[in-house]
């Protein structure tokens, strides 16, 4: 974690430097907007999101209540900003865990070799090959429907460490050839500090845009398979908010906003990630890294 | 195993040779398990390097000849696959305990061909220089670390105020430069330098060349300089091994070998060079695909020798000294 | 101007453009390039040869762009101006059979996916739509068969073949039409220095057979002094010299060749060689005067203030300095 923090730190000042990239701009403008809603906001909720019946139902948008009310009697404007909250903190602890794993194994591989290698390039190939997707389902049916966000936090971390771990590795595989590493070697280093100093700021961009990107995954997973059902569904997530809209049948009743909400939050998120990383991929594979 | 007979015999000081390899091959594999190749990339070297006071040996060869190879084998970057590579009577290979590794880089550094990419372009040249100072055990402290290495930089002429910037902010001549005095901080023994002046600009190359010359003189340094270029090799060397496709293959005092060569490759080797004090005369024969000159039963040199016979076809010839300091590996001789 | 000059190139400025500013890569040359002549355009990296290449020969992609000046080229006893406009296609139609391109790397000509003889016939029925493939791959032979090339190179993909095989292949397709002027930038780049002799004889005998120009742009003074007929030297986006290989080895009159030729080692003698104290400028901001007053041992104050203009000393001998030696 400490090693990752670091870099983003350092990608830090490149931010303030970088606004003049629009998409930058408008990816981190809304994310902030989504920030702000699902970590600050939330504790101004006058309601309970978990209990039902607290406002009118299937209320439309108005002005007492911003994006109206749902058939359990929610006021959807809060539910959005408990839901954003515990999105965001599940993408970014799956991002985190995932990352940081895969990063440090595909690192200590492609450095030392040998066993540590070829069992994590085993593994990862095996990760990498089967779907993710029916195994969620097969276990959520042998957990009856009802997986605790933790389980599913875990098992979402299982399957997106592989791609980094691989990455990372074949980085390292090449970059360990390069003259400036004999070098360093020479001027004294030993291999932690050569992982962490030489190697690791060169790969840093491309851990960072990866762990932006599944966060941009996780949350998707999420929602996908919690709009069948497969998530912990006590816990107000995006996802969850659509399956209730579903379950229901919010369209059929013409309470369009109760499906209208998550469904577009989640598209504009996505937006926002996607721009993000877009934008970080395309600064530093062009033109180095010229600060 | 070779060292000119009439040098060898000077040796009084030194209880081993500074440098020796004994039968020194290593081979690369390519391609898959079923349809891989290998390829001899350094092939039963013999190299010895013992003598009472610091030289210049040039190992002088095309691309792809194994040179490059050769020198990470020496800096113990690469391991071999077979043979021993001895510095100062220990076999580098068989080094564990940090203590005796710390003492290796200390003794020996490396200069490589483009000072671009020596340096990692992320991290400002101080770190290395420091570090070269501090890591290698020969300041006890920053503060003392900092006066060695402003000493060091001024020594070759560099402002001090340089330390603090990237690699990319330095032209290619000042960035080598700084490569030379990283390599020089521990006052090593040996230095090990790989085509250090081919990247740099004709009119400064020669600062650089000069640069080491001083160097043997005043810190007492051996070099072992790798390069295709003969007449700055000429310039600089005591002794001159010519290799050719892995295999040495005529080895001498630089004045003689480059003069007077003895080997035909050699020959061919000097006509070719573009020359400013002689023009070309007659023609050369361009090979057709050169991969398979790896691979000869018998001399690798055979397929493009005006002089080859049937012997040469079939036979490898080995190493002799058919004239007192001189040694080559060809039939013409026996 | 000379009268049997097949390359005529005056007041030409060729910039990059960049957000620091303005590399002045060619600023403000003129010179000429006789037909039937290997000629050398020799100086170190930054001086501007390869963008004059590139100039020359139509090469230009932003953030390069020709300012002003012009380059003529005599074809069929006809000048034909080369425009510089938006659109270089009036140049483009020169391509292959009147002018071609030898670049630094042979991959960089070659098409990694394509087999060489495939490549071969593209080229000459892109040039002539008319040109069957029976006929083309009949050129193809012959050439490959004249310059001594074996016959299982065309049926090859470049990666099969050796650096040295694919530069001579490069050479092959550069000359296939018979162009009239043949540019080769750094040809012989990390070649081992046999296979560079035999490309440079190789190219050396083609000039002689067909008569036509070569331009050979490297920075290397040791092929410059093998195989040029007249060298031009530059510094720092201007000329220096210009002059018949010969005479500027022997005596060379610019400051600049001089001590450059000084510090080149040489076969045989172990003479202490230096270098030049200092490196070339900074081409966004190069010094006021002349370009390498600053480097130079016989300056004065004119050549700070004032830059020297290339003027004819003897005959077809240029060279751009206030104090000229020899």
């Amino acid at each position: 974690m400490k090693n990752m923090k670091r870099s983003v730190i350092n990608l830090r000042n490149f931010f303030l430097v970088l606004k003049s990239d629009v998409r930058l701009l408008i990816g981190v403008s809304i994310l902030i907007v989504f920030i702000i809603l699902g970590f600050i906001l939330c504790h101004f909720s006058p309601y309970d999101p978990k209990r039902w019946g607290q406002v009118p139902r299937d209320v439309p948008p108005c002005w007492s209540y911003p994006l109206g009310t749902t058939s359990l009697g929610q006021d959807l404007f809060w539910l959005l900003t408990f839901a954003l909250q515990n999105s965001l903190v599940l993408g970014i602890t799956v991002a985190a865990v995932s990352t940081f794993t895969g990063v440090t194994l595909g690192l200590l591989a492609g450095y030392r070799g040998g066993y540590l290698d070829e069992i994590t390039t085993f593994l990862s190939d095996v990760f990498i090959a089967i779907p993710s997707f029916p195994i969620l389902v097969m276990l959520a049916a042998l957990f009856l429907g009802r997986i605790h966000i933790l389980m599913l936090a875990l098992v979402l971390c299982l399957f997106n460490w592989p791609w980094p771990a691989k990455q990372v590795r074949s980085m390292m595989l090449s970059l360990r050839e390069r003259v400036f590493i004999e070098t360093a070697i020479f001027s004294g280093f030993g291999t932690i500090e050569i992982i962490f100093r030489e190697i690791i700021p060169l790969i840093s961009p491309w851990i960072f845009a990866n762990f932006i990107n599944t966060v941009l995954v996780a949350i998707g997973a999420e929602a996908g398979l919690a709009t069948i059902g497969v998530s912990s569904l006590e816990e107000i997530t995006l996802g969850t908010m659509i399956f209730w809209a579903l379950r229901y049948q919010a369209m059929f009743m013409g309470h369009w906003w109760w499906i209208a909400v998550p469904v577009v939050t989640i598209i504009v998120l996505f937006i926002a990630l996607f721009l993000i990383y877009l934008s970080i991929s395309e600064i530093f594979s062009i033109g180095g890294f010229k600060k | 195993m070779f060292s000119p007979s009439g040098v060898a015999s000077e040796v009084m000081s030194m209880n081993y040779p500074l440098l020796e390899t004994i039968n020194l091959t290593k081979v690369f594999k390519m391609g898959g398990i079923f349809k891989g190749s290998s390829f001899r990339a350094v092939d039963n070297v013999n190299l010895k390097m013992e003598f009472n006071e610091p030289i210049i040996l040039s190992i002088v060869g095309e691309s792809g000849c194994g040179k490059t190879t050769l020198a990470r084998l020496l800096l113990n970057v690469i391991q071999p696959t077979s043979g021993i590579i001895k510095f100062e009577g220990k076999e580098i290979t068989k080094m564990k305990k940090k203590s005796e590794i710390l003492e290796f880089k200390r003794k020996v550094q490396p200069i490589f061909q483009n000072p671009f990419e020596s340096f990692n372009p992320l991290n400002t040249v101080s770190r290395y220089l420091y570090a070269s100072a501090l890591k290698l055990q020969i300041a006890k402290d920053k503060e003392e670390a900092k006066e060695i290495v402003n000493e060091a930089l001024i020594s070759v002429g560099l402002n001090p105020e340089v330390l603090d910037r990237k690699p990319h902010e330095f032209s290619g001549g000042e960035l080598q430069r700084i490569s030379i005095v990283r390599a020089l901080i521990p006052k090593p023994k040996l230095l090990i330098t790989d085509e250090p002046v081919s990247m740099l600009d004709a009119s400064i190359r020669m600062s650089v060349i000069n640069l080491f010359l001083k160097l043997k003189k005043e810190s007492n340094t051996y070099f072992i300089y790798i390069t295709h270029d003969l007449a700055t090799a000429y310039y600089i060397s005591d002794f001159v091994a010519i290799m050719f496709r892995g295999s040495i293959v005529e080895y001498g005092f630089a004045h003689d070998v480059l003069s007077d060569p003895l080997h035909p490759y050699t020959e061919m080797l000097l006509n070719s060079t573009p020359d400013i004090s002689k023009k070309w005369t007659g023609r050369v024969i361009l090979s057709g695909l050169e991969l398979k000159e790896f691979e000869s039963l018998g001399c690798k040199f055979w397929r493009r020798c005006p002089y080859a016979s049937d012997k040469c076809k079939l036979t490898r010839p080995e190493m002799i000294e058919p004239k007192s300091n001189r040694m080559v590996a060809c039939f013409r001789y026996q | 101007m000379s009268e049997n000059s097949i390359i005529e190139v005056g007041d030409l400025k060729a910039y990059y453009k960049t957000r620091h500013g303005d590399v002045k890569a060619v600023d403000d040359i003129g010179f000429f390039v006789k037909s039937n002549e290997i000629f050398g355009i020799c100086g170190e990296s930054g001086c501007g040869k390869s963008t004059l290449i590139k100039v020359l020969y139509g090469l230009i992609e932003p953030p390069l762009k020709v300012l002003s000046g012009h380059v003529s080229i005599d074809i069929n006893d006809k000048k034909i101006f080369l425009k510089y406009n938006n659109d270089v296609n009036n140049i483009k139609k020169l391509w292959w059979n009147e002018m071609s391109y030898i670049p630094q790397s042979s991959m960089n000509l070659l098409n990694p996916t394509a087999k060489i003889e495939d490549q071969f016939i593209e080229i000459l029925r892109k040039v002539d739509k008319r040109t069957t493939r029976g006929e083309a791959k009949k050129i193809v032979q012959k050439s490959f068969d004249a310059l001594g090339l074996p016959r299982e190179v065309l049926s090859s993909y470049p990666h099969q073949l050796s650096g040295g095989m694919r530069q001579r292949v490069v050479i092959s397709m550069a000359t296939i039409l018979n162009p009239k002027i043949v540019y080769a930038d750094e040809p012989t780049t990390a070649l081992d220095v046999v296979v560079q002799r035999g490309i440079l004889e190789m190219m050396r005998e083609l000039q002689r057979k067909s008569n036509n120009t070569f331009v050979i742009v490297t920075h290397d003074m040791g092929i410059q002094y093998q195989i040029s007929d007249r060298v031009m030297v530059m510094y720092a986006g201007k000329i220096c010299e210009i002059g018949k290989t010969d005479k500027i080895f022997q005596t060379s009159t610019h400051p600049y060749t001089k001590l450059l030729i000084e510090s080149l080692p040489r076969l045989g003698d172990k003479s202490e060689r230096r270098s030049i104290k200092g490196a070339p400028p900074n081409l966004l901001a190069p010094p006021k005067g002349c370009r390498f007053h600053i480097r130079c041992p016989y300056a004065t104050q004119e050549c700070i203030e004032e830059e020297p203009p290339l003027v004819e000393i003897l005959h077809e001998h240029y060279v751009a300095c206030f104090h000229p030696l020899g």
